[in-house]
């Protein structure tokens, strides 16, 4: 079944067009890469998808319904509920410790405290940082805060997971650990996920890469429309 | 990829470190320890050992009955555990020459006027590195896999992974500098 679908999107930054009329479908339980060059409009297309910002033009569905035309609050509902996002720095909240992280969507859908510490200090132990639950995240490493948000994108147990670049800020074999475990469990319950990477390895996670370059998918992946030989003397 | 030979004889000397092992042993303990190496046959085994018997480094350690050199058990001898520490001390040459398809192939390809073959070309060995890539990552991640299995794997994707962005730059760098000349 299609989960999300893009058509034609467009999104502009005042002058700079980011967006110029992207089609993109995922399917309930695909793991896709969104690869190319920086400034391609990864990101921007990961933030329509998610329904955090609206395009100027063309349309986003989930599950078959529209939600570009959703107001903010709307869209927020369905994020919450339904979505998981998961950025580069894992953005936890400073003053609280990781269990309370990690709780914290589960906690602002309206779930109980206690309930909501059980499913939290699960998760953490799923991502294998369970003796971590009483930690700020300044007394952690970038590995053990990537996971820790991981499992807050995860405890709501969405439908589709957003990952821009979440190994970008780690070393390689941490990144890998953190992005094997994700890609384990978003498979297990049947998540899609959106992975954001410019790196080739990274993509090798995912089932299926779309290649985003100057705002298009680029179905060659190579940017070959630019002139290749032919001009060389 | 790399097209560099692999020392069969002296991988077969680290295989006997650990004890005496028949030729069949030899190629199953090559095939397991080297998961993503293209596998060893029977003849190339017993060739191998048949050299290594004659220069001292290897001896017949006991035979089950008569029989051929499938019978055989074969031990290290001093020089030849010598002959390996050698081996394994010695730095390899760093790419001493580039000697890919892959490249051969792009720098022809930039030579040709074919333009439309060459992005076809191109585009059809990036769909196929990264198949290659997500094969190897699905198998390294897989809740059976081995150290082996993942240390082999992780060898092969970094290759794949490097070639992949040299493709990229050098398709960049030709655009650009394409741009410069004609503006
Ligand atoms: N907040 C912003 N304000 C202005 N321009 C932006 C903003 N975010 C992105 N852009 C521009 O939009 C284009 C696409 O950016 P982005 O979606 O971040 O690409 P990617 O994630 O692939 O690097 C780039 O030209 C970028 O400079
Ligand atoms: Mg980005």
């Amino acid at each position: 079944m299609t989960y999300l679908q893009a058509r034609g999107v467009v999104r502009s930054y005042g002058p700079t067009p980011a967006l110029r009329g992207v089609n993109l479908d995922i399917a309930e339980g695909e793991v896709v890469a969104v690869t190319g060059p920086s400034g391609g409009g990864k990101s921007t297309l990961l933030h329509c998808l998610a329904g955090i910002l609206r395009p100027d033009a063309g349309e986003v569905r989930w599950r078959g319904e529209r939600i570009d035309t959703w107001s903010e609050a709307a869209r927020s509902r369905l994020r919450r509920s339904t979505f998981g996002v998961l950025f580069q720095f894992g953005q936890l909240v400073a003053e609280l410790t990781a269990a309370e992280n990690v709780a914290l969507p589960l906690l602002l859908a309206g779930t109980g405290r206690r309930e909501a510490r059980t499913a939290a200090l699960t998760w953490l132990e799923r991502l294998g940082v369970a003796d971590l639950a009483d930690n700020r995240p300044g007394e952690m490493s970038g590995g053990q805060q990537q996971r820790c948000a991981t499992a807050r994108a995860l405890v709501t147990e969405p439908r589709v997971l957003f990952a821009d670049e979440p190994t970008g800020a780690l070393d390689t074999l941490t990144g890998e650990q953190v992005l094997t475990s994700l890609v384990r469990l978003a498979r297990e319950q049947g998540t899609s996920v959106v992975l954001v990477t410019h790196e080739p390895r990274i993509a090798g996670y995912a089932d299926r890469e779309v290649v985003l370059r100057d705002g298009v998918v680029d179905h060659g992946g190579l940017g070959l429309e630019t002139p290749l030989a032919g001009g060389r003397r | 990829m790399n097209s560099e030979r692999v020392s069969v004889p002296h991988v077969l000397l680290g295989l006997l470190a650990a004890g005496p092992r028949h030729g069949y042993e030899l190629k199953r303990a090559h095939d397991e320890r080297l998961p993503q190496a293209r596998p060893l046959a029977y003849g190339q085994v017993y060739a191998s050992l048949g050299r290594l018997q004659r220069d001292g480094l290897v001896v017949a350690a006991g035979q089950e009955r008569e029989g051929g050199p499938d019978r055989t058990a074969y031990a290290l001898t001093d020089e030849g555990r010598a002959a390996l520490n050698r081996w394994l001390a010695e730095t390899e040459l760093p790419m001493p020459y580039v000697s890919s398809t892959l490249f051969a192939k792009v720098a022809v390809a930039l030579l040709v006027d074919d333009v439309d073959r060459t992005r076809s070309y191109l585009a059809a060995q990036r769909q196929a590195h990264t198949a290659r890539l997500r094969e190897l990552t699905a198998a390294k991640t897989a809740l059976s896999a081995s150290l082996d299995d993942v240390v082999a794997a992780d060898y092969a994707i970094a290759h794949l992974d490097a070639d992949l962005r040299w493709l990229q730059t050098t398709l960049d760098r030709v655009a650009d500098w394409h741009r410069e000349v004609h503006s």
